[in-house]
């Protein structure tokens, strides 16, 4: 159902009374109404560029999103625009929204979504997408961005899941790749030119300085073709002024931008009930399966005072008691352990936790996590080998050899930790059924050594696997996924290994996922704009909040691919358990990460040949190619630094009585 | 390593204040629990010296007492703090007002000068909006409603689905004159008993349905205008401070 836009003179408007009976009929109908601590709801008419910026999913699940936080404050900031926020609502209130015409809203100022010059939406996953397509419908914003007109916003994506924008192709108006600080500001620039100068040729005009820039990705201006095989042969740009490639943005110098300065308390029970402070960017320890850490390159560290004005400026505004410290592999900061200890002593006998989301297996990461529980329980702690054999571990590039582990987690029992966590991957390229099995053996190493280090019988370690997912812009992009019913006769293989264990099986815990979820994401990881059909179908056949169990169908999907992909020559499992060779031209060739392809396909043939490769913080450049291209290079202390001048405690002078 | 709690230095509370605080306008859709963890949060940002719990996951001392349903706006809610210094209570007033988002209000602050705090909270005032409802349809079901001698309603209850007489709680019950009389929107006055089960604006409305088949084509709005002390048959409810006033 398409929802009649509303006339022009009340742009803007709140929509909150049309809502309001409606929020009574729904589930948790806080998450609809906005008014967090911190928020900030603008004069309409008092800027020249106005954005709405969605998560697409539960509110729940966006609010506490950092980048959304970030550029929300980023924009707000500038006299010129404001910035409102927008999360995926959930059926009760969708079916609600369609039967009495309200249409997708903000939750600052309950505007309505498609009176909004941008609508920037952030992909921490590729499982938002069909999320997406019902804000676009509720909203009334045609979903195939060519029947868009100069009523509707510019449909911008960001996050992770941009770097292979192909399946939503049709979907967007454009793609930012990398960090989006600077480049909202760039594209408000270019909108509030472009409006000044009475929207020179029109929505096109605006899409073309946008693609001239060379940094925003205007899919439409590039045009894909076809081998008969159904491989791409080439994607090339159909305009002159459009570059043949677009680059990430990177964001140098964290200090300069220490965001989000007035982080938002929601009033919603939310998924992370904490304020964050992110400690550095990037990570160059070369893990082959992880996306984030090759397309976040180079490191750039925040420094221990930055760190420190944020931590302190952040419990301040918000009240929260818990601080996460929070990056790619936190305890890699080059002054992590000044951090810990100076935030314990400032925090000591206050109420405030600290954590640090880490999961490197060294007895380095016990000391912080023993510092940082100094006050508190110690419960659980978690690591992450990635891979159950060493062999595997040398396939993955995560160096950590059994002694290590046991070494690692015998240090944490004996210092009164009861539990460990385990992560693990199945389905990870050269994978035998033995590579996993022997994670019942590594588990039931950890608990023999535990209860030894310990001297109890009550310690725990539960072992969390998922299935692996070849991401685009790493080694393992040209890998075959391995397909579902191989990967979960696996998983039952390693659950039946550990429940045969008579003497440590009942101390060892198995969480794990089924295979189908991630054949989805992996068809729309590494999808081409052929997926965006699929996309489409899935949705209008029901898809919603993909990432949620109780709402993901994989039979729907599949149906829905069988249908849109009719014809193609190519199907789910040509996207995703098909191995991809040297000269095939990939769906996200033309965008750049800075990573060198040579490079990534040699990093692919030492992953085959069993060969790791450092990190280059401690040893010379591997010539991944990242600060070449990108003109930046790795910013990492130690600064010198080792005891902060922590502001004084403040008298609490106010709230006393005269004695 | 020792499962004890670690030995800690618990401040002593010295002084216990009583807050009354207001739920308005969209903040009325906060559940209690959403509205707990905002207020633990505002004692942090408003540094009140709050006493804590001693043990493993030390907790703020706070005591709620009878949170309005969600999505019911109220202007008498209560709570009960202790703190490890003496505070002036207008000044924690302000303070906490100024941590709490717009529409989380702190009415009243009082030091607490006597126990038994919460059984002084035994009835409540509350406000029923019926949109689209006419003051005629809403008399003769209020009359209906009145005669009878008890009314049995069902709610889920954590407990699972439960029946129970609401009419026996309700201590009156009248229609709000309405200066517009074309105006679409009857409005109630309700003074109910607190018990167990409570009996909510909602089992009053389920009441209403039953013996009068009123049903509100839009969601009803209900405000909470008042708890406190209550005289069986009385309209009103009495002020729970009065005796902390004194």
């Amino acid at each position: 159902m398409t929802i009649a836009p509303v006339a022009a003179s009340t742009a803007g408007a709140s929509l909150f009374g049309r809502l309001e009976h409606l929020l009574p009929l729904v589930a948790k109908p806080i998450q609809y109404v906005g008014g967090e601590l911190n928020a900030t709801c603008k004069d309409w008419d008092a800027v020249r560029v106005r954005w709405a910026l969605m998560y697409p999913d539960a509110y729940e699940v966006g609010a506490p999103n950092q980048g959304v936080q970030i550029l929300y404050e980023v924009l707000n900031e500038r006299p010129d625009a404001l910035a409102e926020r927008t999360y995926a609502v959930w059926p009760d209130l969708e079916a609600l929204m369609r039967q009495h015409q309200v249409p997708q809203f903000t939750v600052d100022g309950h505007r309505s979504a498609r009176e909004f010059d941008v609508l920037g939406l952030s992909f921490a996953t590729e499982l938002g997408y069909t999320n997406m397509l019902t804000a676009l419908d509720l909203a009334g914003i045609p979903l195939a961005a060519v029947d868009r007109d100069l009523s509707h916003p510019i449909v911008v994506a960001g996050g992770h899941a941009a770097f292979n924008p192909e399946p939503i192709a049709d979907f967007i108006d454009a793609a930012v790749l990398g960090d989006g600080e600077e480049a909202v500001g760039l594209i408000t620039d270019l909108v509030a030119d472009w409006k000044d100068r009475g929207r020179p040729g029109g929505r096109e005009g605006l899409l073309l300085e946008l693609a001239g820039t060379g940094s925003i990705y205007v899919p439409q201006f590039y045009q894909v073709h076809y081998l008969p095989d159904g491989r791409i042969q080439r994607i090339a740009p159909n305009r002159p002024e459009v570059p043949w490639r677009v680059r990430k943005h990177t964001l140098m110098d964290l200090d300069a931008w220490p965001y989000p300065k007035q982080p938002l308390v929601p009033m919603a029970e939310t998924v992370h009930e904490r304020m964050s402070v992110e400690i550095f960017r990037g990570c160059t320890r070369g893990c082959r399966f992880c996306q984030a850490g090759m397309i976040t390159r180079p490191v750039r560290e925040r420094s221990i005072t930055g760190i420190a004005q944020m931590v302190d400026n952040g419990l301040r505004k918000t009240g929260y008691e818990e601080v996460g410290l929070l990056s790619l592999s936190s305890a890699d900061h080059s002054e992590i352990a000044d951090v810990a200890r100076n935030l314990a002593d400032r925090y000591e006998g206050t109420q405030t936790a600290l954590s640090l989301p880490s999961t490197r297996v060294d007895a380095f990461n016990v000391d912080l996590a023993n510092e940082l529980s100094r006050n508190g329980r110690r419960s659980g702690l978690t690591f992450a080998p990635e891979g159950g054999s060493e062999r595997i571990r040398r396939v993955i590039n995560k160096l950590v050899s059994e002694e290590d582990l046991i070494r690692t987690v015998t240090t944490a029992y004996a210092a009164g930790w009861r539990q460990v966590k385990l992560y693990f991957m199945c389905g990870l390229p050269t994978e035998s059924d033995e590579d996993v099995l022997q994670i019942a053996t590594l588990a039931r190493e950890v608990i023999k050594a535990g209860r030894a280090a310990s001297g109890r019988r009550d310690i725990r370690c539960t072992v969390s696997i998922g299935g692996f997912v070849p991401k685009p812009h790493t080694p393992f992009q040209w890998a075959a996924q391995l397909d579902h019913e191989q990967t979960d006769a696996r998983l039952m293989k390693l659950r039946d290994a550990i429940r045969a264990d008579r003497e440590y099986g009942k101390a060892i815990g198995l969480r794990y996922h089924d295979g189908k979820p991630g054949i989805v994401e992996g068809l729309l990881s590494r999808g081409d704009r052929r997926v965006g059909r699929v996309i489409e179908q899935a949705w209008r056949d029901g898809a919603r909040f993909d990432g949620w169990s109780e709402y993901f169908s994989f039979d729907r999907w599949m149906l829905a691919a069988e249908a849109a992909l009719a014809g193609t020559g190519v199907d789910v499992d040509w996207f995703t358990t098909r191995e991809r060779d040297r000269v095939e031209v990939l769906p996200w060739d033309h965008l750049d990460s800075g990573l060198d392809a040579q490079w990534l396909w040699e990093d692919w043939q030492d992953a085959l040949d069993e060969v790791a490769v450092d990190d280059c913080r401690w040893t010379p450049c591997f010539d991944c190619g990242v600060c070449d291209q990108m003109g930046t290079q790795i910013q990492v202390g130690p600064t010198g630094v080792v005891d902060l001048p922590f502001p004084a405690t403040a008298p609490r002078a106010s709230v006393l009585a005269d004695s | 390593m020792s499962r004890q709690p670690p030995d800690r230095n618990v401040a002593p509370a010295v002084q216990r204040l009583r807050l009354r605080y207001a739920k308005r306008d969209r903040l009325r859709f906060a559940s209690h629990r959403d509205f707990q963890r905002a207020f633990e949060r505002a004692l942090r940002r408003a540094e009140i010296p709050i006493a804590f719990s001693a043990g493993f996951s030390p907790h703020p001392k706070v005591s709620y007492a009878n949170a309005a349903p969600t999505g019911a706006a109220s202007e008498a809610e209560y709570l009960e703090i202790a703190v490890t210094a003496v505070c002036d209570p207008e000044r924690v007033r302000a303070a906490l007002d100024a941590a709490l988002p717009p529409g989380l209000d702190v009415v009243e602050v009082v030091p607490a000068r006597t126990p038994d705090f919460a059984e002084r909270l035994q009835a409540s005032c509350w406000r029923i909006e019926l949109p689209g409802v006419t003051g005629e349809q809403a008399q003769s079901a209020v009359a209906a409603l009145l005669a009878a001698p008890e009314v049995i309603v069902e709610r889920l209850t954590k407990q699972g689905r439960r029946s129970f007489d609401a009419r026996g709680a309700i201590d009156s019950l009248e229609v709000v004159p309405v200066p517009d009389a074309d105006a679409e929107c009857a409005i109630l006055t309700a003074v109910v008993r607190h018990g167990t089960p409570t009996v909510r604006p909602d089992d009053v409305l389920a009441a209403l349905r039953h013996v009068a088949t009123l049903v509100p084509p839009a969601p009803p709005r209900v405000t909470r205008l008042a708890q406190g002390p209550h005289t069986p048959g009385e309209r009103t409810v009495g002020d729970p401070f009065a005796a902390d006033r004194s």
